[in-house]
């Protein structure tokens, strides 16, 4: 199976400040008790935005946005996919922050949404550019690892491997797991445990 | 780098292949699957014509949307009996091995997991769930996944993973009266932060962990993801060994001997190398209470709570966040706040041990009128053994509600849920805002012994205070 190629994501940006953003408040628990994703989206941040007159996520001047400006530890918690698809679904194609929770990054990744980690004085400074001018276009250039809006050219991490995955449109695991499994049948075969410990190990 | 870790030993003995993306292949010895994670990924199977690569290696069961009360088919909540119908659909039509209700095993994935013996040492566990954790607490790596990694495991048995570094967190000398496994993993995230385990796998050891039961480390290894970490894990030792004999999956006879002698050097060895080393004094540590937002906000039962000066940057607005929310005041004592609820349970805090301690308190005292209280068993086997010891007599008589097992309030995907802005004590894992069902709800985790005394006195209380002391 081949994955889209991901190199260049131009567009507006939603910024959510704060740090330690839990997929709880992303997608609540609620929201889980389906058996597709379909409509996922309608449940980002949904508990929040009802309770903030001023959310982002609402904010008209940021419709239609590609992209998410976020700050420390993005996505801890619960382990639930429905947080990167509802984001995804909703739009967003591109994360810049100062962190991201394990779980979530791997979600990310699985699911082809590029997560780039910035210094957090670069990160306050593009969420500072979304909130004041928030029609600014922003361009991600998986390549290069950059984000730009005018003049401005900003680095951001994006892990070697990963980023060339994205690049050559290799990014969903499955068949490249898939093409080797003769050798996992030889790993667990040299595991003791699989049989349950009935035969000597290998 | 480290070096001869448990983590390390583990992670080489089951890589399959260098990965381009730069990950490493994994060996998945044991996938646990349950309702909410599962459907698209069993969708992903159907759409690439794959079957489950190693159905002996995996387990389900129904933990999260499962009812506590009237368990009756089909359920109240079409979405959950839609849940539940795709499981029971996707386990038959491939083959998956199921734990039903009507098995007498069904349970919380993180309860069932160790308590049936399935869960061992030098293993790698993944599950839809970032509470695998959990199984760490039996020397092995509990990797919480997503639903897509769920498609990898059931298609290939194996997962796309980065390398994390190893933390060792000492915990010496003993814990004082009344302070549980509960404290400890609190005051951990408390010192480390919730974002400290970042990139980090943490191993547990010292004093205060080679004294801990089964139970107790489970507890400790189910929170190390509100700390950051996706790993936390104990090195297996005679207490493990003891805790595993004789289970439903354990092996027998000479196959156990194997089993010792594989588990024994799976153990990170005397010459290991960490990344980094954190030392708590056990002495130091008091039962512990959240007042915030996040695992991280917590303060000893006795202390008052923390002046936002004390946090900086982000961290300091993300406190006063948790003061407005939470509607407390820096510079109060957390003991005395008043609560509405109180829920026993959860893949933290709901094995027999959790119950006993609950029961302990409880016995010959009621629930205050002004509180709810559910006490719901991790596992049925857990129920089952609970009542064998007339504990549930003890919570009925007390005036708490005794419950069918599951994930329950722990984030109210059933019907046990917070209203409006009630305010919870719970023993479960998340403190976060809407965690238990309700938007405006409030929690604040704590031990079972803290649960219990709260709920006798309707407000947070020092379990030491409760007269006997442990």
């Amino acid at each position: 199976m081949s994955a889209k190629r991901i190199e260049k994501i131009v567009g507006k940006a939603i910024p959510i400040p704060r740090d330690d953003i839990d997929t709880d408040r992303i997608t609540p628990a609620r929201f889980l008790k389906s058996i597709t994703f379909e409509g996922i989206e309608k449940a980002l941040f949904c508990d929040e935005r009802e309770n903030t007159p001023d959310h982002p996520v609402d904010n008209p001047a940021h419709k239609g946005a590609s992209m998410m400006f976020v700050g420390k530890n993005f996505g801890s918690g619960s382990s639930r996919e429905h947080a990167p698809q509802a984001l995804k679904r909703f739009g967003i194609e591109v994360l810049i922050g100062v962190s991201f929770a394990e779980i979530f990054a791997g979600n990310c990744f699985a699911i082809g949404v590029p997560l780039g980690v910035a210094s957090a004085d670069d990160v306050h400074e593009l969420i500072k550019q979304a909130q004041e001018e928030p029609e600014t276009r922003f361009s991600v250039d998986i390549r290069n690892a950059t984000v730009s809006f005018g003049e401005r050219v900003i680095p951001i991490d994006i892990q070697e491997t990963r980023k060339n995955a994205f690049l050559a449109g290799t990014w969903d695991m499955l068949a490249n797991l898939r093409g080797n499994l003769p050798r996992v049948e030889e790993v667990a075969a040299r595991l003791p445990y699989v049989t349950n410990f009935e035969s000597e190990a290998q | 780098m480290s070096k001869n870790t448990l983590y390390d030993k583990v992670w080489d003995s089951h890589t399959v292949a260098k990965l381009d993306s730069g990950q490493d292949q994994i060996f998945i010895g044991l996938h646990l699957i349950h309702e909410v994670t599962t459907p698209q990924a069993f969708g992903m199977l159907k759409e690439i014509g794959a079957g489950v690569a190693f159905p002996d290696r995996t387990m389900g069961t129904v933990d999260h949307i499962i009812p506590t009360l009237s368990q009756i088919r089909p359920y109240e909540d079409e979405q959950a009996e839609k849940m539940m119908a795709a499981l029971e659909q996707n386990v038959n039509e491939f083959g998956v091995r199921f734990l039903h209700l009507d098995s007498g095993k069904q349970g919380i994935v993180h309860v069932i997991g160790p308590e049936l013996g399935l869960s061992q040492p030098g293993m790698t566990i993944a599950c839809g769930d970032s509470h695998t954790s959990t199984h760490g607490a039996m020397g092995s790596l509990g990797f919480g996944i997503g639903t897509t990694e769920v498609g990898h495991v059931l298609a290939t048995q194996t997962l796309a993973l980065n390398r994390m570094k190893v933390k060792r967190i000492e915990v010496t000398g003993a814990l004082g009266p009344g302070v549980t496994p509960k404290d400890v993993t609190l005051r951990v995230i408390h010192d480390l932060g919730i974002k400290g385990g970042l990139g980090f796998a943490y191993e547990y050891g010292g004093d205060v962990f080679d004294a801990m039961s089964m139970e107790g480390r489970m507890t400790v290894c189910n929170m190390s993801i509100e700390g950051g970490a996706r790993i936390g894990y104990v090195n297996p030792d005679e207490t493990t060994f003891d805790y595993l004999e004789g289970r439903e999956f354990s092996p027998e006879g000479d196959a156990w001997e194997r089993g010792l002698a594989y588990w024994r050097d799976i153990a990170s060895g005397e010459d290991a190398e960490y990344d980094d080393i954190y030392e708590i004094a056990g002495e130091s540590i008091e039962p512990m209470v959240t007042w915030g937002i996040n695992p991280g906000h917590s303060v000893g039962i006795s202390q008052p709570l923390p002046e936002v000066d004390s946090f900086s940057g982000e961290d300091r607005k993300t406190a006063e966040h948790g003061y407005e929310f939470m509607d407390l005041k820096p510079g109060e004592a957390i003991s005395g706040t008043k609560v509405d609820v109180a829920f026993l349970g959860s893949c933290t805090n709901s094995r027999i041990s959790d119950l006993r301690e609950g029961a302990r308190l409880m016995k010959g005292n009621k629930v205050h009128p002004g509180v709810r209280m559910l006490v719901v068993p991790g596992s049925q086997q857990v129920k089952q053994q609970a009542e064998d010891e007339g504990l549930h007599e003890i919570f009925k008589e007390a005036g708490a509600e005794w419950r069918e097992a599951g994930c329950s309030m722990c984030l109210g995907m059933n019907p046990d849920q917070l209203v409006g802005a009630e305010r919870s004590i719970s023993s479960s894992n998340r403190n976060f805002i809407g965690r238990q069902g309700s938007p405006r709800g409030r929690t604040h985790l704590g031990s079972p012994a803290v649960v219990a005394s709260s709920a006798i006195a309707g407000c947070i209380t020092d379990p030491r205070e409760m007269g006997e002391s442990a």
